[in-house]
């Protein structure tokens, strides 16, 4: 673990990293939805203060910074886990129980749709369809497509591989 | 592409993507280095050969040899075999289901049979990543023609053509040109809808990643038609292989002049941005969509103005979605006549889509209008899974409704599903079986409705949450035969009233199964069950004569609630029981059943 001052440093060369990002625009006006996806790119998540900072630098309230941030689902307020987890609830997925497939990921990790299990490893999130329907139904961890799962047995197995 | 014998395509779709087809390319393209054949066979990894259901796919061409479910430790048998000594790969065929004869050639299969393909021609096909293949089909050959016409040339082929809006509305699409062209501005905008946001769809995502330059020159020939010098691309951030490939093919189209100044030596210039959404469904309704691109919540308004008059930054702007811009080409290079004689008098042309759910062949198909459903369940997705009744069809998604045994052999066009009380939509089609609970099936969808409600106007805030408290009351055993006429009149109260057509579409799912199955919402309402057998809280798991008295029920029960002695009968203790469903899946002998 980074201390204090060590993490303030990297915090810094994020907001940095922001800044020049925003002041290499071509256009200002209209760019806070693309400026918001950078900053949860290299934040993880859109916490107050990056929402005030953005508003200043493109002179927009940070009303309509927040009213924008709460609009979207793939923003997100709340830092994910390490491994976020996302179950598909498409209607592909829905009709071969996907349903049953989130309540045992809830019931594996201890939470809810939205929620990081306390130690930060995973989060928890659904998403409609990921175009993998003939794999329903399907959840993805990071980047890696999880399909055909058919039971509570296959959830626990899943997450094992992330021990 | 004359220089290779051979060609081994990969589907390099989500699905298959997901099962690992990126390693069985690496593992051929080695496999193939090591025999030192890399000058004769070629290892493309294409975009979505549509067959989901057995992927990952494998074709070899010149013989069209067509593997299912691959796996990477394959590879070295098919090189070995097929490449090398020339003979097939009998086990990793396709199985004809009734003959259970392997299949060699694609064409032969019933799962392409009746599909033509236009929309998706060159996916599969193509490697998406070589713009040069895409010439080699043809590609911009439609744009350098069209550059040699009229303005109003254009428009006219394209009306002609009788092209119809595909993301689910089905306005014509020459017209909705005409007006953009006529509206005159310094400035106006091309838009491509690519936020494919109805639960189920995959035909946007499968098109832009299977051959995108389609989509850069339908994109270039709007703007040329209608004025523009900016076209935007308006794509979901969850698709990240999409937005991949479609800024690869625009980064091409700008190397070899087919974008930006003076294209092809012409006074005429185009250039492609990318706009990101961020979720939200709403934003798929073209105001909406408009008002996100300018970093704005995406809220619609009401039209008029139509964004062809006032759009992007109040500029006339015309929107078309993915799969209305992929046909736009092929209008071009085979002619409006070739176009409009396939389909039906009112819907020209092909549609795709997303065959989901209960079915046999899950995947992404495209027939001509005019198909009926019968056909595309039956023959194309080769029947409900696992021998069970059919029950319904949902498309449209969460604005559509339910089709059944009697609408089978109803013609696939706009006008017929509308009539039919349900819609076109943007391609989504999912099939139901006998163990699907219609009532529940409705407060599935006005989950996701009220859920991605934007709270702009009343009617659809509060309504669809409204809809959603008497659907839950009803498939948890709480429902009264008064809560059906409440339904009925909030949806048709919400449909009138609603703003946009999120809201005015959002009661579909409830009105078309009132209508169609009536008595299964009158069962869980009147008699408190649930025919398919699905909603637990209506359900009660009883153990038959069939128990041989293993006890393992027993002792995974975690409340507690069944005894027994061992050899005898067991019984469940109805007033414990959690109805987890633990004991029915524990059971060897199919002797716990729910009622």
């Amino acid at each position: 673990m980074a201390c204090e001052g060590c993490r303030n440093q990297v915090t810094q060369a994020l907001y940095a990293e922001l800044e020049a990002f925003i002041d290499a625009l071509p256009e200002k006006k209209g760019a806070l939805i693309s400026v918001l996806h950078k900053a949860q790119s290299l934040f993880g998540y859109l916490p107050k203060e990056v929402q005030v900072f953005v508003g200043e630098k493109l002179g927009v309230p940070v009303s309509q910074v927040y009213g924008v941030v709460s609009f979207y689902s793939f923003f997100t307020m709340v830092p994910k886990g390490k491994y976020p987890i996302s179950v598909c609830l498409g209607t592909a997925c829905y009709v071969r129980g996907a349903d049953k497939v989130l309540e045992a990921f809830k019931k594996e990790l201890g939470i809810e749709v939205g929620q990081t299990t306390p130690d930060g490893k995973f989060s928890l999130d659904a998403l409609r369809c990921v175009g993998a329907c003939g794999l329903a139904p399907v959840a993805m961890i990071g980047d890696k497509v999880y399909g055909r799962i058919s039971s509570e047995e296959e959830v626990k197995k899943i997450l094992r591989e992330y021990e | 592409m004359s220089k290779y014998m051979m060609h081994i395509l990969v589907c390099g779709g989500t699905g298959c993507l997901s099962s690992q087809s990126g390693e069985i390319v690496e593992g051929l393209k080695k496999a193939i280095e090591d025999i030192g054949m890399q000058n004769q066979v070629q290892v493309v990894k294409t975009g979505c050969f549509g067959f989901c259901e057995k992927g990952p796919i494998v074709k070899i061409l010149p013989d069209n040899t067509f593997y299912v479910q691959v796996k990477p430790e394959d590879v070295e048998e098919i090189v070995s075999e097929h490449i090398v000594k020339g003979r097939k790969v009998e086990r990793l065929l396709y199985e004809n289901p009734e003959s259970k004869t392997p299949i060699s050639d694609s064409k032969h299969m019933n799962f392409y049979k009746k599909q033509m393909r236009v929309a998706l021609r060159n996916c599969g096909f193509i490697n998406p990543e070589n713009i040069e293949e895409y010439i080699a089909r043809d590609g911009y050959g439609a744009l350098a023609k069209v550059l040699t016409l009229s303005q109003m040339e254009v428009i006219e082929e394209v009306k002609k053509s009788g092209l119809r809006g595909r993301g689910g509305g089905g306005f014509p699409t020459g017209l909705k040109w005409e007006f953009a062209y006529k509206n005159v501005a310094d400035q106006k905008y091309v838009v491509c809808n690519a936020d494919e946001g109805d639960p189920g769809a995959f035909m946007d995502r499968s098109i832009l990643e299977g051959d995108p330059h389609s989509i850069v020159e339908a994109m270039a020939i709007c703007g040329y038609a209608i004025g523009a010098t900016k076209g935007l691309v308006y794509i979901r951030a969850e698709y990240p292989l999409a937005v991949k490939r479609l800024e690869c093919a625009i980064a091409a189209a700008r190397e070899y002049g087919l974008l930006g100044e003076h294209i092809l030596g012409t006074a005429f210039s185009f250039d492609i941005e990318i706009r990101f959404g961020a979720g939200a469904f709403v934003c798929g309704e073209e105001t909406a969509l408009i008002h996100s691109m300018e970093g704005k919540r995406g809220e619609p308004t009401t039209k008029p103005p139509f964004p062809a008059a006032s759009g992007y930054w109040a500029k006339p702007t015309n929107v078309n979605n993915v799969e209305t811009f992929a046909n736009i080409p092929v209008i071009f290079l085979k002619g409006a006549e070739w176009f409009s004689k396939i389909g039906t008098e009112k819907s020209k042309g092909t549609k795709v889509f997303a065959l989901a759910g209960k079915i046999n062949n899950v995947g992404l198909i495209e027939v001509p209008m005019g198909t009926t459903l019968r056909e595309v369940i039956y023959d194309i997705g080769g029947g409900i899974k696992g021998g069970k009744q059919f029950k319904a069809v949902q498309t449209g998604g969460p604005s559509g409704g339910c089709l059944t045994e009697k609408d089978l052999d109803t013609p696939i066009d706009f006008d017929n599903l509308l009539a039919k009380g349900s819609m076109m939509g943007s391609g989504g089609m999912i099939v139901m079986d006998e163990d699907d609970c219609m009532p529940a099936v409705a407060k599935f969808y006005l989950e996701f409705t009220a859920e991605e409600s934007c709270g702009k106007c009343t009617p659809c805030r509060v309504g669809t949450k409204r809809l959603l408290e008497i659907l839950e009351k009803i498939v948890s055993g709480r429902g009264t035969p008064k809560d059906l006429d409440t339904l009925k009149e909030l949806s048709e109260v919400i449909k009138d009233t609603a703003l946009c057509g999120l809201g005015q579409t959002a009661s579909n799912p409830v009105l078309s199964t009132l209508k169609v199955f009536e008595e299964e919402y009158i069962a869980h309402v009147r008699d408190h069950k649930c025919p398919a057998k699905q909603c637990s809280a209506l359900l009660q798991y009883r153990i038959t004569e069939k128990c041989v008295g293993c006890t393992a029920c027993s002792r995974v029960c975690p409340v507690g609630a069944i005894s027994g002695t061992v050899k005898k009968q067991h019984t469940i203790d109805i007033s414990k029981c959690i109805k987890c469903g633990a004991c029915e899946s524990k059971c060897r002998f199919n002797a716990i059943v729910k009622e």
